[in-house]
């Protein structure tokens, strides 16, 4: 089971914040996932929208295993 | 010192008890930042600020590391709300002690531009007209890459 989390606009967008669900066979990385949850959810896909694995932003593609938390993060706006 | 919290805060008390705390420092900048009455014409009851706090308390108290290294600060604070806010509260509240002024000023106007565009907060202001979720803006990333 990996965990999946969704911040910001993603989460009205997806109507959750937050799924726990198996990794499909062959997916293994930030962009597979991305690719692969972007197909129903395709606000995940836009490139404005960064992957942290386990509360760590990934630069570029990451490894990811089930027990991950993985979160999506539409741009910040702290201050 | 970092700390997110929902509960507010007094403004003039923490820069009270901050300079307090960095006895020695020949200069003290702050900077609150404030739930704004009204947003693009539209008027806001509420701004909600959803956050990440694994993430978000680690990219805060780096932005913090940070600018004191930067700016040779002799001490720094970072308070910033998360949860449901109303107009007038205090949303953020950064003050930065050094040997002179132009640090502290410095460091203050630095970590507000990094909080604005990297910190893992989320704001969505809620009004009369419905809600709306606010992003980083074009002016904050051009505020934060005066830092490169």
């Amino acid at each position: 089971m990996a965990r999946f989390l969704f911040f910001g606009r993603l989460r009205d967008s997806l109507g959750t914040g937050a799924m726990d669900t198996a990794l499909p066979e062959g997916i293994g990385d930030t962009e597979g996932v991305r690719a692969w949850l972007g197909g129903d959810h395709p606000a995940l896909l836009d490139p404005s929208v960064r992957i942290a694995v386990n509360a760590e932003i990934s630069h570029g593609n990451a490894p990811i295993a089930d027990r991950d938390e993985i979160a999506f993060l539409p741009p910040m706006s702290g201050g | 010192m970092i700390r997110i919290q929902s509960e507010s805060f007094d403004p003039g008390a923490e820069l009270a008890a901050f300079a307090e705390r960095s006895g020695g420092a020949g200069a003290i900048a702050s900077f609150t930042g404030l739930v704004r009455p009204d947003s693009k014409g539209a008027s806001v009851s509420t701004l909600e600020l959803e956050h990440y706090p694994a993430l978000t308390e680690k990219t805060v108290t780096a932005i913090g590391e940070s600018a004191r290294a930067r700016f040779g600060l002799v001490d720094l604070v970072i308070l910033h709300r998360h949860g449901k806010l109303e107009p007038g509260e205090p949303i953020v509240f950064v003050a930065a002690a050094a040997a002179h002024r132009r640090a502290a000023f410095d460091a203050v106007d630095h970590v507000m531009d990094r909080l604005k565009t990297e910190a893992p907060f989320w704001k969505r202001e809620l009004g009369p007209e419905g809600a709306r979720w606010i992003e980083a803006r074009d002016e904050d990333l051009k505020d934060r890459a005066r830092w490169a």
